[in-house]
This record gives structure tokens, sequence and C-alpha cells, in this order.
């Protein structure tokens, strides 16, 4: 089974800054790091392959330094890896990125799985995993927590929703982008960290993976950023647990402390 | 400061440095507290292959030495020695198999100990035998085939966790020191249990326990090279290992002038933070000078002893003696430095200052290195013809 997984280099948050006029992320001088979300899909295709075996090749689409990602995501396991590079990449929107990753993936031939972050911390937007899926015609899962395959031609989910979990059952090839549970990133390993060091790495442009000029990059994306501004805080959420007579208990005083009229 | 170290030697560093920052130091204060063994934190030393860099590459290891061990082991203790204590104790359990082994011996047991599958143990000690190892009183009679072991040792480093255990017994009593041997026992072998888990003073994520052996049987081909090599192996294994030590010294004192110094940074007192104060500043200094000259010997002794020099046991006597004094004086300062902050377990100083006593008393008490110093210096200086007055 052929796994892909979808990395993004990212501005440490640790030590970013806004700029206060413009609100966008001051990136110079800031270390880069993988999105955290992203080593968790990496994760869960190493899982995967330890549980079934597959062969896992990491992608990420960015400046030749972002070779440096996928080096870190070799020594951890990961098969091998493709860096989608070129200058006509630039200033791609979340269609544009996902239409370069499905040329790429389309090149790769005979993907069955393809693993995301839920989003990366930077943009936030969680719509490149989407997008490439449907961009494939694939079935996606998002914000999916456990994952396993479900006979060979199945992957089954559980997804976190705002309103509990969902179990789903998708035909493969698929998408899912996962959070935090499904588990911790391993360390790399010595002999991975060994064969990364060395590893070459192939480079893709447009013309790799076949695509003009004006479907990608800058003048690919059919959004543009206007405005950036701090979102409001969503109110707390609390998940109500137990018998249905003690959720109906706990309701009632919440309600009560909330002060609903009435009550 | 450059130490030269080869690119490979640097990978350990890093990823040894790496497990030590994001696995281990976010619960040693919880394996300290509930004295646990960290089983999960051995899984994640296993994947990293960090057991086998000194084991030959063709028993599935790196094939690195004392040097690459040491430097694994001195990251991880800079988070923790209670860990780096029970990722160490395999290596100290496997340096018997691998240095007197049969070829079979070390294809059986070798693999599994590099991957991580299975961790080993070493048991010398027992109740009346500690810096006197000739006293020990665990035997091991020949039966046709078999070998069978009774008696108890005690305050074994991994015991009870452990799969494999290279153990000392008296096979012929009448040749004294020359009347002891090494076997290799595994867990569940018939008439092999273990004794309750000791509480310690520190290094509490590392599980120490008896091993009982009544009429304990095991195959004769378990011996280790031949009858009466028992202490040479002993003190061969020990020249190995002991390195190790100080580099368990070396981490630790390490990490705790790493708080100590970050602290002084931060703490303000008298309007100002406290590093600015002369006080601070030297005891920060010769902990840093202290902790630095550790480090220099620990790594030319360990590059040093895998050329297989004739001075090993003075040389590595001098590195546990040194880095392990060291440790204790610079986790004593970072306890003075933090204050009654220091004293709290909030802060990890605290254990770090428990943690490394330990370091001055196992694997030969401080007093025992010395007197091997001594007399190995006596013997050298015998063969020296000329005077130096």
């Amino acid at each position: 089974m052929k796994i892909v997984v979808c990395i993004k280099q990212v501005p440490d948050a640790k030590n970013v800054r806004i700029d206060p006029n413009t609100h966008t992320l001051v990136r110079q001088g800031v270390e880069s790091i993988i999105n955290p979300f992203d080593l968790f899909a990496v994760e869960a295709a190493l899982r995967l392959k330890d549980r079934h075996g597959a062969h896992v090749t990491a992608i990420t689409m960015g400046p030749p330094q972002a070779e440096e990602a996928l080096r870190d995501v070799l020594s951890r396991g990961v098969d091998d890896a493709v860096l989608l590079s070129d200058r006509a990449f630039a200033g791609a929107d979340t269609w544009a990125t996902a239409t370069a990753l499905a040329a790429a993936v389309r090149k790769m031939g005979d993907v069955s799985l393809i693993f995301c972050g839920k989003q990366a911390i930077d943009g936030d937007t969680a719509q490149v995993g989407p997008e490439l899926a449907t961009i494939l015609d694939i079935p996606y899962a998002t914000f999916v927590k456990e994952l396993n395959l479900d006979g060979p031609d199945h992957l089954k989910v559980v997804r976190r929703t705002d309103e509990g979990t969902e179990v789903w059952r998708l035909p493969l090839p698929a998408l899912v982008t996962v959070l935090r549970e499904v588990g911790d990133p391993r360390v790399p390993s010595l002999k991975h960290k060994m064969r990364a060091k060395k590893a070459t790495l192939p480079v893709w442009g447009i013309q790799d993976v076949g695509l003009d000029q004006d479907r990608v990059g800058l003048s690919g994306s059919y959004t543009q950023v206007v405005k950036v501004f701090s979102p409001p805080r969503r109110a707390d959420r609390v998940m109500l647990q137990g018998p249905v007579e003690d959720q109906v208990e706990q309701l009632y005083r919440y309600l009560k402390e909330a002060k609903v009229p009435g009550l | 400061m450059n130490y030269f170290l080869s690119e490979e030697q640097k990978m350990i560093q890093e990823l040894a440095e790496q497990i030590a920052r994001e696995k281990i130091r976010p619960v040693r204060a919880q394996l300290d507290e509930a004295e646990a063994f960290p089983s999960e934190l051995m899984q994640v030393l296993a994947q990293s292959d960090l057991f086998g860099v000194y084991i030959p590459e063709e028993y599935g290891g790196l094939g690195g030495g004392i040097l690459e061990n040491c430097l694994a082991v001195e990251q991880l203790a800079r988070a923790c020695i209670g860990v780096a204590t029970s990722f160490a104790a395999s290596g100290l359990g496997a340096y018997p198999i691998l240095l007197y082994g049969s070829e079979e011996q070390k294809s059986a047991y070798l693999p599994d100990i590099a991957a991580g599958r299975r961790l080993a143990a070493f048991a010398v000690t027992e109740s009346g035998a500690g810096s006197d190892v000739t006293a020990i009183k665990t035997t091991a009679v020949k039966d046709g085939d078999h070998y069978i072991l009774n008696g108890t040792k005690q305050w074994i480093t991994n015991g009870g966790e452990a799969d494999i255990y290279s153990v000392l017994a008296v096979t012929d009593k009448a040749k004294g020191p020359r009347g002891a041997s090494f076997f290799i026992v595994e867990k569940g072998d018939p008439g092999f249990g273990f004794g309750k888990k000791e509480k310690k003073l520190g290094i509490r994520a590392s599980a120490t326990r008896e091993l009982v052996f009544q009429d304990c049987r095991i195959p004769k081909e378990r011996l280790i090279a031949k009858e009466g090599m028992g202490f040479i192996i002993a003190m061969k294994t020990f020249d190995k290992s002991r390195p190790g030590i100080g580099a368990l010294g070396v981490g630790l004192a390490q990490g705790a002038l790493d708080i100590a110094v970050e602290y002084a940074r931060k703490r303000v007192q008298f309007g100002k933070p406290i590093i600015s104060f002369q006080a601070v500043q030297h005891k920060l200094a010769d902990m840093a000078t202290k902790t630095e000259a550790a480090r220099a010997l620990i790594y030319s002794a360990a590059r040093h002893m895998d050329t297989n020099p004739p001075d090993a046991s003075k040389v590595a006597a001098m590195c546990k003696v040194f880095a392990s004094d060291v440790a204790v004086e610079v986790t004593t300062e970072a306890v003075q430095i933090l204050g009654g902050y220091g004293y709290m377990r909030d802060y990890p100083v605290e254990k770090m200052f428990r943690d490394a006593k330990i370091l001055q008393i196992y694997e030969g008490t401080n007093e025992i290195q010395r007197n091997i110093i001594g007399q190995e210096l006596n013997k050298e200086y015998g063969r020296i013809k000329e005077t130096f007055f």
C-alpha cells in the first residue's frame, strides 16, 4: 500500500510576532518547524505501516530549505520524500497548493491513502486536505482521531466534531486529516537518521508534475488575503457524560448557574 | 567546546538530547514521585536504536564503542539519571556477553539487547558482598548438562524488568578469587524469582530488586567463557562501564547547571537578577568549569578506552570518581542557587540533588575507585627504573 503524507514548514509559533499594522506574521529570523499537526499525520501513517506494511512518502511544497522538514520525517521512518519546489508555485493560496499537490500525487500513481494534519498553525485554514481530495476526486474525512484499515479496501475512522464523535468507513483511495489523538510523534532512530542525511530528495517543478504556470502559484489562486483580523473567541464547550439522568442534572445545574430565566 | 566528534557521534548526541527534552523531561517528576519504571521510555529508546550504539554491527548494533555509549548516556542523564541508569544498566548486563561470550551466546542475546527488545542486567552484589566482591555466596553447581544456582543477589538495577541477567556465582569455593563464574540467566528460568522492589533516596525511576535463585536450573551453555573467569569478567566489564557512570555524572551536572543559570538570570532580588552578584557568579563559574573538566576527561578517556589500553582500570576509575564527585557538588550548589525553590519538589534540582549521591556509591564506591587508582599508580611507578628527584 502506498501512503502519502503532506507536510508543511511553518514558523515556530513560540517565537513568532504579529505585525501590529498588517496583522500578518513577521517571519524574518524565525526558525521553521514542521507544522505540529503534520507530525501527527506522519505518526498515523507510520503506525499504519507498522501494523499492515506500507510505503510512506512525504511531500511538501515550499522553498529549497523545506528539504530540512523532509529529512526530519525521513529520520522518523518515512520511506522517501519529494520536494515540490518551483518559483512558479510561489504565492499559492490553498487551492493552488492543493492543485500542485494533486498533480504530484497523480504522478506518483497508485496512492491508496493520503494523510494531512488537521490544519497548519500559520494559515489555520484546514482547507488544503479537503481541496486535495476534491481535486483527486476521492473521499475524505477531517478531524480524525482514530483510524485503521477495515478489510483490504476500506478505512475506518473516528472523527471528532463539535457535536460528538462519528465513525466513518471510507473506500480507498481516500484522504484523512488527523488530530493529535492519533498518537504522539515518534522520535527519530539512528539508522533512519543516517539514511535521511544521505538521501537525495527529488525536487519536482511545474514541468515535472505537468502543470501550466497559470494554474499554480499566485496566478492559480482564486483567493486573495484582503484583511487579517483576530476572530472572536468561541464560547466554552462542555461535553456532558454519564447516564442520561446525570446529564440532565448537570445540564440543569449549568442552566441555573447561567441564570436562565424560569429556573 | 568542540570535542571533534564525528558526524555519527554528533547524531547520537543530538538524538539522545531530543529524547531527553521531548520524552524524558516532561515525565521525570512523575516517574520519581510514583517510583515507576519507565517502560514506555525504554520502548522509545529501543525504537531510536540507542541501545545498540556500542554493539558491533554483526549483532545488530551500530558498531560504536564506549564513547558512543557515553554520548548517549550523558544526554539522557541531563533530563533524568533514573531513566538513564535503566538504559545504561542494560549495557552493563550486556558487556560480559559482549566481551567473553561464545559466538552462540552473542548471536542469541546481543541482537535483542541492541534493539532494546530485551533489557539486560548485571548481578554481582549480595547482602554480604558489596565492595568485597569475593565474598559472594551465590553458588552454581554443575549437574550433568546443567548448572544449579542458589543464593540471593541484592540491589540489582533493572531487576525484575530485564529479561537477560549476567550473574556471578561461586563454582569452586576452594579456588577463592579464581572460583567464581558468570552465567546468563533468563527471566522465566525455573527457580529464578525476584524479591521486593527497593525504596530509594534517588534514581527512583530505576528498578532495584533482589534476584532469588532457588535450585535455579540453567543449561550448561549459559556459562560465560570458562569456570573461574568470573572476577576477571567482572573487572573487565567495570572497565568498560565506569566511563558510562562518569557520563551520567556529566549529564546530571549539566542538567543542574542549565537550570541554575537560567534561574539566576531570571530571579530578581535587591532589584537585580541574582546572576549579577559575584557570590552567585562564582558558584556558577565553578559548576561550569568542573562540569566541562569532567566532560573533557570522560570523552578523552572513552576514546582511549576504545583502543583497549593496558591502563584501562585506572582510567575507568578516574572517570567514575571524578565525574560523580562533580555531579554531587554541582547539584548541591544548584539547590543552593535556587534557595527555597531548589528545596521544593516543584523544581527539578531537588530530585537531581537526591539522584546524584548514588553515582558515588554504585558500580564500585568512590573509595574503591581511589583504591584502584592508587594500586595502579603503585604498579606503574614500580616498573619505572629512573628517578624523578
